[in-house]
């Protein structure tokens, strides 16, 4: 549906993006994740044609967004990180103007109330926005990207700046919208993506850093499995203890009581450990798969990056 | 293109700048209307349209400052521009938005006339030619600073710079017998809007100032959709 390939922009001697290249299929929702100034937005002002790249292409639905603009932007909706909105206009005016730039062919009183419900600010449909909240102009700014129902979403940090409630509302939007559309969103906070997204593309320093299906990114960004675990008893000879176990790569101390060990892909340890630590007289306080958390590979994985 | 001319006058009449700009047009064209025409007797409308002269030139500015540099300001420019239509289509919706509204400004002179009607006829062919250039005058200064305003940010640098270049096309006939070199006095002369307008004010439709001021329109349009081209690949 959305493939990008070999994207590449440079602002002067700046080097934003270097050779990006990720795909969304159909009804997939890919979460495009990186810390501030990773290259985020820039990737999607070029999907989306604010922008163009220095090399590389876009393609929406088979449409190139350089060559053929007015078929694949038909096709897109978007919402950049400041809603671009109109704040002299009232809700429905304003809906009403993007359904007629978008050249949408629906009946257009029904279908602005149809998008008005889903994001819920029927409400407000007759107030001017500029007298709006923070998180009514992001859900009229969402309206705005869903006129005229385009297969493709485009969503640059929506949930920035809301209210807990109103993040969760808008991700569960988002959700349910994905079973419906195409949607590539952005964030940089990593708990938001892995709730919401299929896949999880991960950028930083303009690079490419992961692309991998949420549940499987923790272990293709590490490397090697991981085993959480919080013992009591001394630090050597627990050390000891599960070093001694086949599979064991390596052992760290945490905070308190909390060890995490890393392991070879593929091998139980579990049995093992449990077993070593028994007979070391260590008795397992706590036992927990996937240890190093994602948010915590995330970081390893973005600061390394900066080295 | 028809959603973006109708966006662009409902926002000029949502804020005060619509009437704001009508009543100074309004005010300034009964006053000359009254010096001129009324205590003059005449049904001649010359000197009213080029009194009129310096308020357009001062009035355009007004109209055209926000068009393009609050868009970017505001960031809507993102909805335009990622909004299945052209540059082209843009930059169009964008002068049409106010050569209508000055379009209306212009409106109070068919009720002058209509007023000079119940005195003695006056010479509607005249008055019909003057209007054409008073609309293609208006349009060539629509386009300049329409692509003025969309090369900043700031509303007020846009109108500033538009006044300016306003005012120096205003003297440029003036400007072009300060020099004394032929082919300088030449093209000041010919590239002066005072110049081209007269010749409607005299009733004479010139093809060469209706392809002039067509050409300006053209021009600065092109230029305009050439900037944001040009933004997109910076």
């Amino acid at each position: 549906m959305i493939e990008v390939k070999n994207l590449t922009k440079r602002y002067g001697g700046v080097k934003a993006l270097d050779d990006i290249s990720f795909t969304a299929d159909s009804g997939e929702v890919v979460g495009l994740l990186g810390p501030n100034g990773a290259g985020k937005s820039t990737t999607m002002n070029i999907i989306t044609g604010y922008l163009g790249a220095t090399s590389g292409t876009v393609l929406i639905d088979g449409a190139d967004i350089l060559t053929a603009p007015k078929a694949a932007k038909a096709k897109l909706g978007y919402l950049p990180e400041q809603p671009p909105l109109y704040l002299d206009m009232t809700v429905r005016r304003y809906l009403e103007f993007i359904f007629d730039l978008k050249k949408v062919r629906l009946p257009k009183k029904e279908h602005v109330n149809e998008v008005m419900e889903v994001v819920k600010i029927a409400d407000v449909a007759d107030r001017v926005i500029k007298n709006l909240s923070k998180g009514y102009r992001q859900r009229v700014g969402f309206a705005g990207a869903l006129m005229g129902n385009p297969p493709v979403l485009i969503l640059d940090e929506p949930t920035v700046g809301l209210d807990p409630k109103q993040i969760i509302d808008i991700r569960k939007l988002i959700k349910s919208l994905g079973k419906k559309h195409t949607i590539i969103f952005s964030s940089h906070v990593l708990s938001e993506v892995s709730a919401v997204c299929d896949r999880i593309v991960m950028i930083n320093n303009g690079k490419l850093v992961a692309d991998a299906k949420t549940d499987e990114l923790s272990e293709t960004l590490s490397g090697s499995g991981i085993l959480a675990l919080e013992v009591e008893g001394a630090v050597t000879a627990v050390r000891n203890a599960i070093s001694s176990v086949d599979g064991v790569k390596r052992v760290t101390k945490g905070a308190g009581l909390s060890y995490t060990v890393e392991f070879e892909t593929g091998v139980d340890i579990r049995r093992g450990v449990f077993n070593a630590l028994s007979k070391a007289n260590c008795p397992i306080l706590m036992m927990r798969p996937g240890g190093m958390t994602l948010e915590e590979s995330f970081l390893k994985l973005t600061e390394g990056g900066e080295d | 293109m028809s959603a973006i001319i109708k966006r662009e006058l409902s926002s000029y009449f949502n804020s005060a700048i619509g009437y704001i700009v009508l009543a100074v047009f309004y005010f300034f064209s009964g006053l000359f209307f009254y010096m001129y025409c009324l205590l003059s007797n005449t049904t001649s409308m010359s000197y009213v349209f080029l009194s009129m002269l310096m308020i357009v030139m001062l009035v355009i500015p007004i109209i055209t400052m926000k068009s393009f540099s609050e868009e970017r300001k505001q960031k809507t420019d993102q909805a335009l521009l990622t909004a299945p239509i052209s540059l082209t289509e843009m930059v169009l919706g964008k002068f049409f938005g106010a050569f209508l509204l000055y379009c209306i400004c212009n409106a109070i002179f068919v009720l002058y006339a209509v007023i000079l009607s119940f005195y003695a006829a006056p010479d509607w062919a005249v008055f019909l030619t003057t209007m054409l250039g008073m609309l293609l005058m208006g349009g060539a200064l629509i386009a300049i600073d329409l692509f003025i305003s969309a090369l900043t940010e700031s509303q007020v640098i846009a109108a500033v710079v538009s006044i300016g270049i306003g005012l120096l096309i205003y003297m440029l006939d003036s400007l072009s017998n300060v020099f004394n070199v032929d082919w300088l006095t030449n093209f000041l002369h010919n590239i002066s809007f005072d110049a081209h307008f007269t010749n409607f004010i005299n009733g004479i439709i010139n093809l060469t100032s209706v392809v002039f001021f067509l050409s300006v329109i053209a021009i600065f349009l092109f230029l305009c959709v050439r900037v944001f081209e040009k933004r997109r690949w910076s």
